[in-house]
């Protein structure tokens, strides 16, 4: 149960950051998928269906509601960041998933070989099950002892086919010397087959082909449930497309040229352009801009940029080109140094261990012990090896975990499945139970709480002239502030003025002649206004005084409710932000948020993340910048938007797959409901066995009792897990 | 008791029938969205004519 829960997901968030790209051939037909969190009934099946296949140049769409992903093969000039706004304009929210690492999954290997073993299992216990009946109501003799032998002929094979995942994995861990769920599940199997034959052989009344058939199928079911649950989320959460760039543009001699950002070295010039990430960390040599450092720092306000600053791989730049020299590449990156804060961060994680594990660890010692004591008891006191190793082979089919193996997976099963529909992803096996625990959250704001993308604050201030001047020039920009500026505007119906001559003063902000006067949007000191602690446009015309267009960050939909449901709940909440003291205060303010810690570094936040942990808390950090991943990596248990860099979703446990942030809230009632079904179920299993283990070490148990047993506390874990739904 | 010689062959093979059509479905990839196909159903898209 144990052994295969290795995953190398979490190996290292650098190098994940920046991949190298795959050489692949450039296919006639490309194969797009899209993830679409927000679909949930046929009417949006059909209507994403509808709108992709409208599209020129797609050729067939079809959406996958299991998955809630859209699997588009179009024309090769077709690209998702083209279909991203058709669906996003029908009103379906849509990111784009890497088909490059979507086709390894897509041909799901070990779960189609679950799913065989899983048939064959029970296409074979149904069978031997039929002539057990028989044996069961009366077949006697050579009736009986033929039934055996069928029996025996379908069991033997079959088991060596279906049973072969707990064959590896028991032999892996008794090969280290170990022991896990799975030895005494083979021990089981193994000498029921054993015994089992030898009585046929001496036709004997008992044979426990049917229970060693039927406790793989039920192991099956359980392993395999398991295998789904973690298929899903891992598949979806890796798949969503890396934001780093993996290539870059390097100048030999006034020439540009491509590269992989692997190949660059220190004291190379990289051009980037405006709307780039910075691959490398390094120095401005020539070009003026603004750069967003809101994912690695939190700060929101553009930074001005110039000749001579000092720039960090995963910095955005705005408006103008800008020339770098490298000054660190790969590991001695910032980024990469953030990496190891993670490294360090996530030793504590693994210390927690699963309530399987804690029941695993009981239970098989225990069971080993059992059977052998019966086996000893019954040799000493009858003298007869074959009744002594009849009732062992008993002790420990009766005792076997068909509904230990199956309280876990069908528990998590139902509870992914119920968190999946609000659009979460459970990337973590144990995330579950650990959310289950959280008693203080602590939020990022910049991304996290808030959408990281300006919103216009005083529209109403200005008269209708400043509007549309300011609208016709904030058009030629794609500055976010201009961006957010024009769209405010045209949602207010207002017409842009006619401004000529309008050029982009990269840096600066936009500059334009209006009835023949010079008219400029842009930074305080270029336009003459005064420097504020809000963000702000300023407005020009000639001989005016300025005058500002403030911005906030928008509200991400549903922080607000998440906020107070954390807070009705009694669970303390704690907002963490690298940016300014005043736009976290205010927040805060807004948010209703007591504790708050503004202008943090990276290690700040790990750091106050892990003091909390020391003082017996169990923190749920939510957050999405570069600066949150080891905060998140040191955290009881995380969640980052499906917005948020690579390194931050590696790092954390769940991914939210919408905008919305109000299913965090609910996905810790579904946890703390799923953990208290998880402990039920244990307690069923436990009853079931105080019940059954007397009898059959007292030699009562006959194949009949054993399969009744099995069957119904498999079933009564299963019908209990399935309440959570 | 004669009666068992066919009855336990025809059992033994309608059960390898089910199993052969199980494994046909797998292969099939009849079982990648059965959310999806739950609902498709219900659509009165492609109702008069076949998906081309």
């Amino acid at each position: 149960m144990t052994a295969q829960l290795s995953s190398g997901t979490a190996a290292c968030p650098g190098c994940i950051a920046t991949p190298a790209e795959p050489a692949r051939p450039v296919p006639e037909d490309v194969q797009i998928a899209l993830s679409l969190p927000g679909i949930h009934c046929s009417a949006c099946i059909s209507n994403v269906e509808r709108e992709l296949n409208a599209h020129p140049g797609v050729e067939d769409a079809r959406v996958n509601l299991t998955l809630k992903r859209a699997m588009v093969k179009a024309a090769p000039d077709i690209r998702a960041v083209d279909l991203i706004p058709v669906l996003e304009h029908a009103g379906y929210e849509a990111h784009e998933l890497d088909p490059g690492a979507l086709s390894a999954t897509q041909s799901d290997k070990a779960g189609r070989d679950l799913l065989m073993r899983l048939a064959v299992a029970g296409f074979a216990s149904m069978n031997v099950m039929l002539l057990s009946v028989s044996v069961w109501s009366g077949a006697t003799d050579a009736t009986r002892d033929m039934f055996h032998w069928i029996s025996a002929a379908i069991a033997l094979p079959a088991i060596a086919f279906s049973a072969q995942p707990f064959f590896a994995n028991a032999w892996s861990a008794l090969r280290v010397r170990r022991l896990n769920m799975d030895v005494p599940i083979v021990l089981a199997i193994l000498l029921a087959l054993v015994t089992s034959l030898w009585e046929t052989a001496l036709s004997g009344k008992h044979a426990y082909f049917d229970a060693a058939l039927t406790l793989t199928f039920f192991l099956l079911a359980g392993r395999y449930l398991d295998y789904r649950t973690r298929a899903a989320a891992r598949s979806a959460a890796e798949e969503l497309t890396a934001l780093e760039v993996p290539r870059a543009i390097r100048m030999v001699n006034g020439v540009e040229e491509e590269v992989s950002v692997s190949n660059l070295v220190v004291g190379d010039l990289i051009l980037v352009r405006p709307g780039g990430r910075m691959p490398v960390d390094g120095e401005i040599v020539s070009g003026k801009s603004e750069l967003d450092r809101s994912l690695l720092t939190g700060e929101t306000l553009p930074v001005f940029a110039e000749a001579g600053l000092a720039v960090s791989a995963g910095e955005v730049n705005l408006t103008g080109p800008l020339t770098i020299r490298t000054t660190a590449v790969g590991e001695d990156t910032s980024l990469h140094r953030m990496a190891d804060l993670v490294a360090i961060a996530e030793s504590g994680r693994s210390r927690y261990t699963s309530l399987a594990d804690k029941a695993a660890k009981l239970y098989a010692p225990g069971v080993h012990i059992l059977s052998a004591l019966s086996f000893l008891g019954w040799y000493i006191y009858s003298g007869d090896i074959r009744t002594a190793l009849n009732i062992a082979a008993a002790v420990l089919i009766i005792t076997c975990p068909c509904a230990l193996g199956l309280a876990v997976p069908a528990v998590t099963t139902a509870a992914s499945g119920r968190l999946f529909r609000k659009g979460m992803l459970i990337k973590h096996t144990t995330a579950l139970e650990r959310l289950a625990e959280v008693d203080t959250v602590v939020f990022d704001k910049t991304g996290t709480l808030t959408s990281g993308a300006p919103e216009l604050t005083n529209l109403g201030d200005h008269s209708r002239t400043n509007l549309e001047v300011a609208s016709a020039l904030a058009e030629a920009s794609s500055h976010p502030l201009s961006v957010s500026l024009a769209k405010s505007a045209r949602d207010a119906g207002i017409k842009p003025a006619r401004v000529e001559a309008v050029v982009e003063v990269p840096g600066y902000g936009t500059e334009g002649t209006y009835h023949g006067k010079r008219v400029r949007l842009g930074r305080a000191g270029w336009t003459g206004g005064a420097e504020g602690d809000q963000t702000a446009a300023w407005l020009a015309i000639a001989d005016q005084a300025p005058v500002s267009f403030l911005f906030s960050d928008a509200l991400r939909p549903g922080a607000a409710e998440a906020v107070r449901a954390f807070r009705d709940a009694g669970k303390d909440v704690i907002l963490i932000s690298g940016d300014t003291r005043g736009a976290v205060q205010s927040l805060a303010k807004k948010l209703g948020i007591d504790t708050w810690i503004s202008e943090a570094l990276p290690h700040d936040k790990a750091a106050r993340v892990q003091d909390l942990s020391e003082q017996g808390r169990h923190v749920l950090m939510v957050g999405d910048g570069l600066n949150d991943t080891a905060a998140l990596a040191a955290a009881h248990v995380s969640i980052s938007p499906a917005s948020a860099l690579d390194a931050a979703r590696v790092a954390s446990d769940i991914v939210l797959l919408g905008n919305d942030l109000s299913p965090i809230a609910d996905a810790c009632d579904t946890a703390v409901k799923a953990t208290k079904r998880i402990r039920e179920n244990f307690r069923i299993a436990t009853v079931y066995n105080i019940i059954a283990v007397p009898l059959a070490v007292a030699g009562l148990a006959t194949p009949l009792i054993a399969a009744l047993a099995m069957s119904t506390s498999s079933i009564t874990v299963s019908l209990n897990a399935l309440r959570l739904r | 008791m004669e009666v068992l010689a066919y009855l336990i062959p025809i059992s033994l093979f309608l059960g390898g029938v089910g199993l052969v059509a199980f494994v046909y479905t797998v292969r099939s990839n009849q079982y990648e969205d059965p959310e999806g196909d739950a609902r498709r159903i219900l659509s009165d898209e492609w109702d008069d004519k076949p998906k081309p």
